[in-house]
């Protein structure tokens, strides 16, 4: 197996020395080309802590062909909800998603960003009526290209360091 | 579906043309002709910070169209003091009145309010954020007092924090005006404001000096730098003082410039220019009421 099925044995690619780095899953969830570096912040999206019972591989830095390098994050017995990937897409544009069934990935996509995010990131304006005691979840507008979220309730705009904007 | 009032974004350029046109119209009720367009409705006044126009041009008209006012009073003696959210509160005053006007010192306070509020709620201003009925006041008498075709104006002052300017330059972006900045450079409008401008079509410039552009334009727009929104004492009085319009400035203007200004005004127009043909800014003052008259008929579905 090579790079281009999701869940195979290694991650190397080009290299005729095929190394185990990380085992292929039953049953699951395989993402798969995230932005090297962001693959940690995938786990805090996923709200996969120290005490998470599920078995989590992690792969990082692993050369890639298109990427040069990616991040690899395979969670066993949990397959992801349309909800969880969105958020994935803000760290991770080009991230693929690949559901496993019995070793074999039945559904393949890529992350989309949705248009529109709730609860998802908290406004950086401190002065925001989202950032207060108010009953109010945090809503803002999605541009795509490039990243831009605008905030419903008090117009500003993240486009940088939206990982460390995650709630 | 309820008629909020909360940015000016929400507006698109025909329905800006059917209240201004329709402000017309109230402009005798605001002289003092009778009326009793909202007979028997009541208007809630919220004002979780300080403001003495707005505030009482709102029920100036209230009050000439035959409607009741009531307000919170003071913020200290109020719920808020005991610490109820503005969400609650907004639920409470929608069992008591037809319409809310709201301003608060939170970016987004109004939009969350109208989430909660089976009543419209007006913005009045939220924070640094948005203040459209000044919007539709400054647009009103730039209708009546010049042109918003080929408009072309200076804006002048505090363009970084100041929410008048902000919602104004959107709106004439809708009207394609020519618009000049004119700020010292630590309150210049900020990028992202610009970048939504340019979106829109607006034709932009920049500059720090005031005296370049008197010549070329019709509308000179001027705030005041405002203290309460420096984070820092000491950037307030680095700029502050920094544009101040006189006779000797005008001097070079054209004739049917027009000079505008929200209020309340501390030194950037010399009280010499109040008795010259250009001085509009009480005018504006007045305008407020025929508008905010429009806005609350419309609010509570009497026109």
């Amino acid at each position: 197996m090579t790079e281009s099925g999701a869940n195979t044995d290694t991650f190397s690619t080009g290299s005729s020395k095929k190394e185990m780095r990380v085992r292929r899953i039953k049953h699951g969830t395989v993402i798969d080309h995230v932005t090297a570096g962001q693959a940690l912040n995938v786990l805090r999206i996923l709200g996969i802590s120290g005490t998470t019972k599920a078995v989590v591989s992690v792969a990082m830095n692993v050369p890639s062909g298109v990427m040069g390098s990616k991040d690899i994050v395979k969670v066993e017995d949990r397959e992801l909800e349309e909800e969880e990937v969105d958020r994935i897409s803000l760290i991770a544009p080009n991230a693929t998603i690949n559901i496993i069934r019995d070793f074999e990935v039945i559904e393949k996509y890529k992350v989309d960003l949705p248009d529109s995010l709730e609860g998802v990131v908290k406004c950086d304006n401190p002065n925001c009526i989202s950032n207060t005691n108010e009953p109010v979840t945090s809503k803002f507008i999605v541009n795509k290209k490039p990243v831009e979220l605008r905030c419903i309730y008090c117009d500003h705009v993240i486009s940088e360091g939206i990982a460390e904007h995650l709630i | 579906m309820l008629h909020h009032i909360i940015s000016m974004k929400d507006f698109s350029r025909d329905e800006i043309d059917i209240i201004l046109k329709r402000a017309k119209g109230f402009e005798p009720i605001a002289k003092g002709k009778k009326s009793d367009m909202l007979s028997g409705k009541i208007l809630a006044t919220l004002f979780y910070e300080p403001s003495t126009r707005t505030r009482m041009s709102f029920e100036t008209a209230m009050k000439r169209l035959g409607g009741d006012v009531i307000d919170l009073g003071s913020i200290e003696s109020s719920s808020v003091a005991k610490g109820e959210t503005l969400a609650d509160t907004i639920r409470v005053i929608g069992n008591y009145a037809d319409a809310i006007v709201l301003r608060h010192t939170r970016e987004g306070a109004a939009r969350m309010a109208a989430e909660h509020s089976r009543v419209p709620i007006i913005n009045a201003g939220d924070g640094a954020g948005h203040h459209p009925t000044q919007t539709l006041l400054d647009l009103y008498t730039i209708m009546r007092e010049s042109s918003l075709s080929n408009l072309k104006i200076a804006i002048v002052g505090d363009l970084k924090y100041g929410r008048t300017v902000h919602s104004l330059a959107y709106a004439l972006s809708l009207y394609r005006a020519d618009m000049t900045l004119v700020s010292p450079k630590q309150l210049q409008m900020p990028d992202v404001i610009k970048k939504d401008l340019k979106k829109q079509g607006a034709s932009v410039s920049e500059t720090v000096n005031i005296e370049g552009v008197i010549d070329d334009i019709d509308v000179l727009y001027i705030t005041r730098i405002q203290k309460e929104r420096f984070p820092d004492p000491s950037e307030y009085q680095k700029v502050a003082g920094s544009y101040r319009v006189t006779e000797e400035l005008l001097k070079k203007a054209r004739n049917n410039l027009i000079v505008m200004h929200p209020l309340p005004r501390v030194d950037e127009i010399d009280p010499a220019v109040d008795g010259t043909r250009y001085a509009r800014y009480f005018e504006q003052a007045f305008y407020g009421v025929p508008v905010r008259m429009t806005l609350l008929a419309m609010a509570m579905e009497a026109l």
